[in-house]
């Protein structure tokens, strides 16, 4: 049996297509789970909450959908040990929710970047970075306008930094996992790094987490 | 619309010739209401009706055995093979970005997603091609920053990438800027959507946002005349929202793929007006409107309803037991969707309000039959060449060089690009920053490469020479990246047509990008045309932008412009360049060479099939800043330099920076893969060995004379330039 990786869909989401590609191309099946829903599809191993405008990213990024009926599906399947990765947007929305420590914050460029980024392992002892090195450097790009991760790092189960510290994160920050480390989310993009042909399959390594 | 308490009669407020407004009457057979008058006045704006361009148009190639849609639709659509087709086109929103420069940009990305998105397609890629003035002038560097700022915004927010495009800067753009937006989709299952509205009984269902006075005159005030300093037209521009388009684009293309629609249309200039007519004129039927059914943001005048152009929204032609079910779906996506009307059997568009007939006039009077004007085709006096003496040659032919590199115009666009998601979708193969982008067509092998190109600088000089100049540019960047170009779409930005030579400037230039376009065998499947680009004391060079789209059949294959090894054999395919129109040169007037379009045709050819033949490590056009900035970007991508040697010219400056020949610049792994690009050149097109890729720095040897620029100090400069224009 191949794990199934629901992909979560809001309202203005943007990368789920390609997460679900992504995910497929790990081996595991991906299904969409829709923001008004009250449960996760039936058989759902790990979540996954692709990055892009949630709501319009009204309010703040990430607060509304942090509020959507699904969530709490996504909650009770991280309280059960599930796993469950926020790319961009979705970082947004796992911190919104409580389930992740720490904020995101508008880039210090005070502009949206999408630019190739080295992210450095700070844990290799997650299972987002159980095929890496600590200190060992991956390439996955970024793109957002609030990618800068604030909260304490000294509480924080920080997983990856950033080499080059554009967007002005505390720490560097560019991922973060909860205490039990099931739960993860990070500002890059690794459902853009998952084939050759687009310059790097880095993302392959972190999405891997999802796969039990 | 502040039509009272004016002695000008309502015609020429709204923007009508006392010719226009007597011939309504004659097709009518009556005087029109006031809201019909204001219908007819945006139908038959340059904008909508392309009165003073679609006889010039005519001469375009628009067919090949791969037109699956050419021009008239809302896009262009292509056959790529493999059952797979795509949708493009470039649209104008130069007027609304002059006056606010975040919505106008912002709201062009949306009306030209729009576009593909009423063809039934999934939008992939998006492309600007944009033109300001100086960046030494505060009010462009505001215009600038604030239009990149408005792509950005909307492109980023609905998910589809912003892969490439070009901007320029020049004092003829300071009062008259240029966006143009051009997107490019890929069809669904259901295959084409087109506009005409069919079956009689059907009901017509308006969709997205709700109706506001936004955009009201839009297409009359802002687009079809001069912009005259001091007048405010802010209210006539329209706000964007980005978020309800994304779900309008998924709702879309969720109805596209139930096959749910039976005909589909985008509200933009002249909302509702140029939608339902439109659809109506092209379907030969009749349409019946209940304006008070329409949903209102605020209340609006019966006439404010039929010309709103507030965004996001589509009108769709539905059958009536899939009404419910369209309506459902719209619902999940939080989207209003009401029936308006339904399709009559007659050729008259009616709109009804408050149980009266406000508007009932045939369809076509509003869509096809606008009066179309011949411009007055003046020629321009022939410009002399340049005077050697008003270019004083550098000493220092290094530090030229890179003060080239630093200018706006040359500099790495890096600062724009960043700000612009270029990967969303994951298909981006080929990033900004090359000749042109190339993208994945999801669940194939194949690959597109999309590219914008302009030669508005020899258009001023030599119009037809320009519109050559143009499409060939545009070919010669998808033969750098191995892509065969297959079809093209343009964006004619041109002055007033009725003054001076500008009506001869646009004929010739599309003339010329007819000779270019034949002979590469590119149609050109859809466009727009821009005029009135001026002010009272300034008007734009000619600026006909074209949006250029080539063919991998293998998404691996595409090659980039770094120079990769050292030892690569450097060459380079095409004929000399000229100081006259360069950027080196910066300096009006000049004679041009004549282009002789067979010859660089040839040469795209050659490197076109060494593209396919794989023997290629790099290829770059060779364009603004000449063969020493090409080289320069070169080495900069690859981080290796190159030892070149070529022979004197007329002078050092015009054989490092002089434009034009239609040159490319390659590199392959030897001497023997030299030897087989030399061969596919039999002798019909020139190619010179310039030497080879090695070191870190471009060292170039003229005759005795050598000059080198570091790798470091290059990037330096190429990086510096824009953002050190902006502080």
């Amino acid at each position: 049996m191949s794990t199934t990786v629901a992909v979560l869909r809001f309202p203005g989401s943007l990368d789920h297509d390609s997460a679900a590609r992504a995910v497929e191309g790990l081996g595991a099946t991906a299904v969409e789970a829709w923001h008004a829903d009250a449960e996760l599809p039936e058989g759902t191993d790990a979540v996954l909450l692709p990055g892009g405008f949630s709501y319009g990213d009204h309010l703040r990024c990430g607060a509304i959908a942090s509020r959507a009926p699904i969530m709490d599906a996504v909650r009770r399947h991280a309280e059960a040990g599930g796993r469950v990765v926020g790319i961009c947007n979705g970082f947004q929305v796992l911190c919104e929710a409580g389930l992740l420590p720490g904020a995101l914050r508008r880039n210090a460029t005070l502009s949206f970047v999408c630019r190739q980024m080295d992210l450095e392992v700070a844990d290799a002892d997650t299972p987002w970075t159980s095929g890496l090195e600590s200190g060992s450097v991956v390439s996955i790009p970024i793109k957002n306008n609030e990618g800068a991760w604030y909260g304490d790092p000294a509480s924080t189960r920080v997983v990856l930094r950033y080499r080059d510290n554009l967007l002005g994160s505390t720490d560097a920050v560019a991922g973060v996992a909860n205490e039990a480390g099931n739960v993860m989310g990070l500002m890059p993009h690794p459902e853009e790094a998952c084939d050759a042909l687009l310059g790097s399959t880095d993302g392959q390594l972190v999405l891997a987490g999802l796969i039990a | 619309m502040s039509a009272a308490a004016s002695d000008v009669p309502l015609h020429r407020q709204l923007g009508l010739t006392d010719d226009e407004a007597a011939l309504i009457p004659e097709l009518l057979g009556r005087a029109p209401t006031d809201p019909e008058l204001v219908m007819f006045s945006l139908m038959w704006s340059e904008h909508c009706s392309y009165k003073h361009s679609k006889p010039l148009l005519k001469g375009f190639p628009t067919s090949s055995p791969r037109v699956l849609q050419g021009p008239g639709e809302n896009a262009g659509v292509v056959d790529v093979g493999d059952g797979i087709a795509v949708a493009l086109k470039i649209e104008s929103h130069n007027h609304p970005s002059a006056v606010e420069p975040f919505e106008g940009a912002a709201t062009g990305v949306g009306g030209i997603v729009r576009d593909i998105i009423a063809m039934g397609a999934r939008p992939i890629a998006l492309l600007d091609s944009l033109r300001f003035g100086e960046l030494t002038s505060a009010r462009s560097r505001h215009l600038f920053t604030r239009s990149v700022a408005g792509i950005g915004h909307y492109g980023n927010c609905i998910g589809v990438p912003t892969v490439g495009g070009e901007v320029s800067f020049d004092d003829r753009y300071e009062e008259s800027c240029l966006v143009n937006a051009m997107c490019v989709g890929v069809l669904g299952p259901g295959g084409i959507l087109r506009a005409a509205a069919q079956g009689p009984g059907n009901a017509l269902v308006l969709f997205g946002n709700r109706t506001g006075r936004d955009g009201i005159g839009g297409a009359s005030v802002l687009a079809s005349a001069e912009l005259d300093e001091g007048e405010d037209k802010r209210p006539s521009v329209q706000v964007s929202d980005p978020f309800t388009e994304r779900k309008l684009m998924d709702c879309c293309l969720e109805l596209a793929e139930g096959g749910t629609l039976v005909a589909l249309q985008d509200l933009g200039a002249a909302g509702l007006t140029s939608a339902a007519s439109e659809m109506a004129a092209k379907g030969g039927v009749g349409l019946d409107i209940d304006l008070d059914l329409v949903p209102l943001r605020e209340t609006l005048a019966p006439a404010e309803i039929l010309v709103s152009e507030s965004q996001e929204r589509m009108l769709a032609v539905v059958l009536p037991e899939k009404l419910d079910a369209m309506i459902a779906v719209c619902r999940r996506w939080d989207l209003d969707a009401t029936a308006i009307g339904t399709v009559t059997a007659g050729e008259n568009l009616v709109a009804r309000s408050g149980g009266e007939v406000v508007v009932d006039l045939p369809a076509r009077l509003l869509a096809d039959d606008a009066p179309v004007y011949d411009v007055p085709r003046v020629p321009a006096p022939a410009s002399p060449p340049l005077d050697p003496a008003a270019i004083p040659e550098p000493g220092d032919l290094a530090g030229a060089w890179a003060d080239l590199l630093a200018r706006p115009n040359i500099a790495s666009k890096r600062w724009i690009y960043e700000r612009y998601d270029h990967l969303v979708g994951a298909n981006t193969i080929r990033r900004p920053g090359g000749d042109a982008a190339v993208v994945r067509l999801p669940g194939s092998d194949k690959a597109i490469a999309l590219t914008t190109d302009c030669a508005e600088r020899h258009c001023e000089i030599d119009p037809r020479g320009g519109g050559r100049a143009s499409v060939l540019e545009a070919a010669r960047n998808l033969a750098c990246v191995g892509a065969r170009p297959i079809a093209a779409t343009d964006c004619l930005n041109f002055p007033n047509p009725e003054k001076g030579s500008t009506g001869w400037r646009l004929a010739e230039a599309i003339a010329g990008m007819a000779e270019a376009l034949t002979a590469l065998d590119v149609p050109v499947v859809s466009g727009n045309v821009s005029l009135y680009n001026e002010s009272a004391t300034r008007s734009i060079l000619p600026t006909p932008v074209v949006g250029m789209m080539g063919l991998l059949e293998r998404a691996d294959s595409s090659v980039g412009h770094a120079f990769a090894h050292p030892g690569d054999v450097v060459l380079l395919v095409g004929d000399d360049g000229v100081l006259d129109a360069s950027e080196y040169a910066a300096l009006p007037g000049g004679f041009l060479p004549d282009i002789d379009v067979s010859r660089e045709v040839a040469a795209i050819e050659v490197v076109l099939r060494a593209a396919e033949e794989g023997i290629l490590r790099s290829a770059h056009d060779v364009s603004d800043g000449g063969l020493a900035v090409a080289l320069a970007e070169s080495a900069m991508a690859g981080g290796v330099g190159a030892r070149i040697a070529v022979d004197p010219g007329r002078r050092d400056d015009e054989v490092l920076f002089g434009e034009g020949g239609g040159r490319m610049l390659v590199s392959v792994a030897g001497d023997a893969e030299a030897e087989r690009l030399t061969a596919l050149a039999a002798g019909a097109v020139r190619v010179r060995r310039l030497g080879e890729v090695g070191g870190d720095a471009v060292a170039i040897a003229i005759g005795p004379r050598s000059v080198a620029l570091a790798i470091e100090r290059a990037r330096e400069a190429y990086e510096r330039g824009l953002p050190e224009a902006l502080a």
